[in-house]
């Protein structure tokens, strides 16, 4: 049994003094977290009552690398997902009815039922898709920074995939191809023990996937613990200042573990047993609650922002379940960029 | 008015875009500082430099996604995967990633793009160099397919291609490279789905594609000296696809013949004969032949390459069997 990951420069020490974080920074990871907690939770309920249909690939447990990341980026910056995407729009700031309609498959929902949730997408955010194919988009996370370093504008490109994908040709493809060209994009592996029902050791060459093939594409070795969004955010920041200085791509491998199986149909029992509690204890909302009332954050302000986010995740439940389904006009539109399906004349 | 070929054309249509839109990038293997294996895009390089023309590693896959996430975010890229075989260790973008992001996001992703491709047999290369495999790609909703026979729709259709707004699949034909035609001074634009009757004719409509498009008209002069007059049809675009000015020839000539270089299952001419069954089966004086190359993969020997394509010859005798019968 793999042992909950703590990284060496684990931040154990509160400095309050020396604090690079800031508490309105901390108190924005922490609500991030705790909406995604909520709305994938809440995406999990509304399966079991049979409203969110098709498929569904939740981020429980594994809330920290998403809040990290997205709320370290700037406006313009541009996000890259998988199927397991859920926790990568929401952080980006759309709304949870918008993906919660989708999952339900709603007129409300993001694509209006088009999609579904694997291929969450918001441009207006910043969430330029979410991919089902593995792999498929690491390559296109290298085409949007390609344009940004033709163009000179300063966005970065950020490409979240799984340790799973570590495996396949087209994640080496694109980081060979970032590095040559020293594309601004960060490529982010969550590595949460499992490809999908295998664990990723059983099937891989290396430890750590990710981290441990940074150097064959000349890149640093970059490995923390994903489950402490200080961590994240602080890595996140330093990889983004890096792409945008032009200084070229970054790999970075967090550690963390999923709670759920890998889809709905997936039960999880292929894990040891005891795995699941011993990271629970590793809980990436437990820690940062802790974090909180470290850096002074009080019980009011703490229980205040989880009462709200509820709050908003009930309301939008219910929007969703008040919600039409979508209707047929839109059957064939956007097929093509002339808003149509026509192929002939 | 001056004559080129083929292969240069492709080069003066690139060029003629690039020098109208600084968002058109090109990036490919070997396609800068060497001109391209084929010798497409020589010249391109020492014009536009460094930034806009610019080798890949053999990477298809990067090469394919790399174009997407250019296009999705404002630029307008052409990319070269050098033979059309190829297509197949990127299928995922052909098949799953250009065509579907705007109707899976409901409209708000864009992919205006160009993938140009070395397609065809006729070099001896055998059965993976060799293919004609723009039905893998005319199958695929949200694609558009286009196949030039000559230098002059080279530009054009080069250009159309660039200034559409959505994927578009570009297939040379390898042999038809060296191939020289008339082309006209100053810009070349044409439009997409659009074919072109390039020999009028009262017995029989053949269409054809790319290198079948010679063949054709070779076919069709052949048949003049026996007292057949065809009309043969350059289809160019596959999708869109011109099948008004192929009902309007059905309908004048009552007879249709396709001639396809794809192996015949599920050919591009088996969508249009269907096409023409629906909807002008009473104007038929016959049954819809398609001629094509059989279900087999490609051979290497020149001897046997030239046995297995539909050849003039060939489509001179089935069209006169097929009228005598």
């Amino acid at each position: 049994m793999k042992k909950p990951f703590l990284a060496s420069d684990r931040v154990s020490d509160v400095d309050r003094a020396n604090d690079d974080i800031g508490e309105a920074m901390r108190l924005r990871l922490f609500r991030t977290q705790i909406e995604l907690r909520e709305a994938e939770q809440r995406a999990y309920d509304l399966f079991l009552q049979n409203l969110v249909k098709g498929t569904s690939h939740l981020s429980l447990g594994q809330e920290a690398i998403a809040a990290g990341f997205a709320n370290a980026m700037k406006p313009g910056d541009l996000s890259f997902c998988t199927y397991r995407g859920h926790a990568h729009t929401l952080a980006r700031g759309v709304p949870v009815e918008k993906v919660l309609g989708e999952l339900m498959q709603r007129d409300n929902g993001l694509m209006r039922g088009k999609g579904g949730s694997m291929h969450l997408t918001s441009v207006e955010h910043g969430v330029m898709g979410s991919y089902a194919i593995i792999g498929a988009h690491l390559p296109i996370a290298c085409g949007a920074a390609l344009r940004a370093q033709y163009k000179g504008q300063d966005d970065v490109a950020v490409c979240f995939f799984g340790d799973g994908t570590t495996n396949i040709g087209a994640f080496h493809e694109a980081l060979n191809f970032a590095a040559i060209w020293k594309l601004p994009v960060v490529f982010v592996c969550e590595n949460n023990l499992y490809m999908e029902y295998t664990p990723i050791g059983e099937v891989t060459a290396v430890e750590h996937p990710a981290a441990d093939r940074a150097a064959a594409y000349g890149l640093e070795r970059i490995l923390i613990d994903g489950n402490d969004a200080d961590i994240v955010y602080r890595t996140a920041r330093v990889a983004y200042g890096r792409a945008r200085a032009g200084e070229g791509p970054s790999l970075i491998e967090c550690v963390t573990y999923r709670h759920s199986g890998h889809s709905r149909a997936d039960p999880a029992k292929y894990r040891p047993e005891g795995e699941l509690e011993a990271w629970k204890k590793h809980d990436p909302i437990v820690l940062y609650r802790d974090r909180l009332k470290q850096f002074g954050v009080s019980e009011d302000t703490i229980a205040g922002i989880e009462a709200d986010v509820r709050r908003v995740v009930d309301e939008a439940t219910e929007k969703c379940k008040a919600a039409p389904p979508p209707p047929a006009d839109i059957l064939c539109t956007d097929v093509y960029a002339d808003g149509g399906w026509a192929w002939r004349n | 008015m001056a004559e080129l070929t083929y292969r240069d054309a492709v080069a003066r249509g690139i060029a003629q875009e690039m020098a109208r839109d600084p968002d058109v990038i090109f990036f490919g293997e070997d396609v800068a500082k060497a001109g391209g294996v084929f010798k497409t895009t020589v010249g391109l390089y020492e014009q536009f430099g460094p930034k806009r023309v610019r080798d890949t590693p053999i990477s298809e896959q990067a090469i394919m996604g790399a174009a997407m996430g250019a296009a999705m975010t404002g630029l307008k890229p052409i990319v070269e995967i050098m033979f059309s075989d190829f297509f197949a260790v990127c299928f995922d973008y052909i098949a799953n990633e250009f065509p579907k992001s705007r109707y899976m996001s409901n409209g708000q992703l864009k992919c205006p793009l160009v993938v140009r491709t070395g397609n065809g047999a006729g070099s001896r290369f055998g059965a993976q160099h060799s293919q004609s495999v723009e039905n893998w790609c005319m199958m695929i909703p949200g694609l558009k397919v286009v196949a030039p026979s000559n230098a002059r729709d080279v530009i054009g259709l080069m250009a159309a291609a660039v200034r559409d707004p959505d994927p578009v699949i570009f297939f040379e034909h390898k042999s038809l490279y060296p191939m020289k035609g008339e082309v006209p001074d100053g810009e070349i634009v044409d439009t997409l789905g659009s074919a072109k009757i390039l020999r009028p004719g009262r017995d029989a409509t053949i269409l054809a594609l790319a290198l079948m498009v010679p063949r054709a008209l070779d076919a069709a002069a052949k048949l003049a000296g026996q007292g057949i007059d065809c009309e043969v049809i350059d289809v160019r675009s596959l999708v869109p696809l011109d099948t008004q000015t192929i009902l309007g020839s059905v309908a004048r000539t009552h007879r249709l013949f396709t001639v396809e270089e794809n192996p015949r299952l599920c050919g591009w001419g088996a969508e249009i004969v269907s096409i023409v069954a629906d909807e002008a089966f009473y104007e038929l004086d016959g049954p819809p032949v398609r001629i094509t190359t059989p279900h087999v993969p490609l051979p290497a020997a020149d001897i046997l390459e030239d046995m297995i394509l539909p050849t003039a010859e060939r489509i001179a005798e089935t069209v006169r069997r097929s009228l005598e019968a």
